[in-house]
């Protein structure tokens, strides 16, 4: 069977499973909407809540991304399943790769609940200027998690997986997230869409370099 | 496709180490078709680390692994061959029992899976329960479902890690049942136990480790009581 | 892989030698620095901190780097003496980078007038620092030397990759948010008389990371050694 066919079979499986008790996709909302309230105390009142707005949305976006991706292989390591992975006659990197595509749609439906009451706590108005966040969103979704898959491959192998992951990824976070808010900014101040494109860019580059390298460190963090 | 007298299982000078820790230290074993080899040996033996290397999960620090003559390394058609059993179910508890073998025939790449899949939830007595979660049924039911996720793909080559660990009676049973069916059908098969008695009967050949080193290995004869005897002395002293 | 105790120890002898020899140099360079060289003509005293901080700037980076390489070397070699390489210029490059962390601020204080300015080379610093204290905290919690090797070169590798980035976000970032300057450090070149005994700061410095590096890489051979024996 083909690595691309593998690959969605495992992804289809996770999702499948994740469906089943949503305690991933749960907590992640959860957890964003409780970072998204706590900003708007934090603040006390000395920002405006539109200047807030941008910089909460890539904090809180980031780490909900850390909460839903240790579920990924914690749900493998139960009862061995990650064997029987391993076992099949399929390529690791097919195997990886759905595991990052089940993480990826993960945190898109996690991201599709987050924004709208993002846009409704910080009072944004809804324009189409908007669908430029939400493609700013998908870049960096899939700017967390290509790293993040691999770091939670890795992690998942401690006994400290929930504590490792935060330390190993939230550096990587730190380039996509800026690349990500300052065209979010430029998104709500109606800058020229020239503006948007350069960072908009810059978001695809490091996506697009994590996805090569991420390819091929797959098969090395699923090695046994 | 190898003939059916030329081994399934060829194990060639395996060496396991963890960083400076030598786990194996040349192994050899050879397992022919209907053959149940008993690995045993005290704990630390490397009796699963042998057993993990032979099934792909390990990667040896050297030697050769062949399944049915191809390179366990080098050619995914070896991995294809192979069925493996552990104490742990290797199971998904949130899928059904039917689901879970849906994605391991799909793994396998088989053609028919419906029809396979069905198959084997009737051979397991488990077509009542085929669509309840994995989760919420009964450890020997799990178990049974984790036998016929094993042999789902009809391997050539059996790998039993402490298969019995936490087995009742009845589903203990059943395991040396099927054991011995697959044994019959030509599969070669590789036990690792603490329990010598519990695969006894359907043995051919037992084979001692000990720190990594293979000392013993001979066709089971006489009685388990001598077997037991020997091993002690070997191991204990 | 056998791992030889005299071996090791020969190394960490060797590596205490270049280590006096480095921290020789670099008392060297304080005096050259304090007694020898003339204030510089805006910063004043400030600027001979300078002779401490960028040589940390450059070693750390070396030793940063050098894990990354020897991390992809690791993938294909497979010798687990370049893990332990890794891990001693990981550790050495965490005590530089400390000391750049530290002097950074207290020139930054003088200068700019605040003690962290954002500044992009510290920034840049900062999060490669955390990049590192990450590698560790993975190490740390893996048990098998082997998974330690493995993952420690993923980390490496994928920081490598994150490197160039970093650069770029903390250059765009500084080019967006202006800092509080209160003086401008002249752009002009350096006056031999200052250049000189920075040029010998770089040296004494890599030479002290040598030094720094082969003994702890002595002490990774020992502690296999000794691990490998008790094996036994």
């Amino acid at each position: 069977m083909n690595s691309a066919r593998i690959a969605l079979l495992v992804a289809a499986k996770d999702l499948r499973i994740e469906w089943r008790h949503r305690t991933a996709f749960t907590t992640a909302v959860i957890f964003a909407v409780l970072v998204l309230t706590a900003f708007v105390f934090a603040r006390a009142g000395s920002v405006t809540l539109r200047d807030l707005a941008p910089p909460v949305l890539w904090v809180t976006l980031p780490l909900a991304t850390v909460v839903t991706l240790n579920r990924g292989f914690l749900l493998e390591r139960e009862n061995g399943a990650l064997d029987a992975l391993l076992l099949a006659p399929v390529s690791t990197s097919a195997v990886m790769a759905g595991k990052w595509l089940a993480n990826l749609v993960l945190v898109l439906v996690v991201e599709l609940v987050a924004l709208p009451l993002w846009m409704l706590f910080f009072n944004i108005e809804p324009t189409m200027r908007l669908l430029g966040v939400a493609a700013v969103a998908v870049l960096a979704a899939i700017g967390f998690t290509l790293p993040g898959t691999v770091f939670a491959a890795i992690a998942v192998r401690t006994r400290f997986a929930e504590l490792l992951l935060p330390v190993l990824l939230l550096p990587f976070t730190i380039p996509p997230l800026f690349f990500a808010a300052s065209a979010t900014v430029r998104l709500l101040d109606q800058a020229p869409l020239g503006d948007l494109w350069f960072w908009l860019r810059l978001l695809a580059l490091y996506d697009l370099s994590f996805l090569v390298i991420a390819v091929l460190l797959f098969p090395v963090v699923m090695d046994q | 496709m190898a003939s059916t007298t030329s081994p399934i299982l060829e194990v060639r000078g395996i060496e396991r180490r963890f960083g400076a820790v030598a786990a194996l230290q040349g192994i050899d074993l050879v397992a022919g078709p209907g053959e149940v080899v008993l690995l045993a040996g005290p704990n630390g033996a490397g009796k699963s680390t042998l057993l993990r290397c032979v099934a792909g999960l390990v990667r040896p620090s050297g030697g050769e692994i062949l399944v049915g003559g191809h390179s366990l390394r080098r050619d995914p058609a070896a991995r294809s061959l192979i069925g493996f059993l552990s104490h742990q179910s290797l199971l998904y508890e949130d899928l059904t029992a039917r689901e879970n073998l849906r994605f391991a025939a799909a793994l396998h790449g088989l053609d028919q899976i419906e029809l396979r899949v069905m198959d084997a939830l009737n051979a397991a007595a488990l077509t009542p329960r085929a669509d309840l979660r994995t989760g919420g049924l009964s450890h020997g039911t799990r178990q049974r479902l984790a036998i016929a996720r094993a042999l789902l793909h009809r391997p050539r080559l059996l790998l039993l890690d402490e298969p019995f660990s936490g087995l009742d009676a009845a589903a203990a049973a059943l395991l040396r049942q099927r054991v011995a069916d697959v044994a019959a059908d030509g599969c070669a098969v590789v036990c690792v136990t603490h329990h010598p008695d519990e695969i006894w009967g359907a043995a051919t050949r037992t084979v001692v480790l000990q720190r990594g080193r293979v000392v013993a290995d001979q066709p089971r004869s006489g009685l388990l009581a001598d077997f037991l005897a020997d091993y002690h002395a070997r191991c204990v002293a | 892989m056998t791992f030889d105790i005299d071996a090791a120890e020969r190394v960490m002898r060797r590596g205490r030698v270049v280590m006096l020899a480095g921290l020789l140099a670099v008392a060297g360079i304080y005096v050259l620095a304090l007694r020898y060289t003339p204030p510089e003509r805006m910063q004043g005293l400030a600027f001979k901190i300078l002779y401490v901080h960028a040589p940390s700037a450059w070693t750390m980076e070396l030793a940063f780097v050098l894990v990354g390489v020897v991390g992809a070397l690791y993938f294909w070699l497979q010798d687990p003496r370049l893990d332990i390489f890794a891990e001693a210029s990981a550790t050495v490059g965490m005590a530089f980078g400390t000391v750049l962390l530290t002097t950074g601020p207290i020139w930054g204080k003088a200068i700019w007038g605040a003690w962290w300015a954002w500044d992009p080379r510290l920034t840049f610093t900062l999060l490669l620092y955390l990049l590192f204290a990450g590698y560790f905290a993975l190490r740390s919690a893996l048990r098998d030397p082997v998974d330690r090797a493995r993952f420690g070169a993923v980390i490496g590798i994928m920081g490598t990759l994150l490197v160039p980035f970093i650069h770029l976000t903390v250059y765009l970032f500084n080019s967006q948010h202006p800092r509080p300057v209160l003086m401008m450090p002249a752009k002009s070149p350096l006056p031999w008389i200052l250049l000189r005994p920075l040029l010998w700061s770089f040296a004494a410095f890599t030479l002290l990371y040598i030094g720094f590096v082969m003994t702890r890489y002595g002490i990774g051979l020992k502690r296999a050694a000794l691990e490998a024996r008790d094996a036994e």
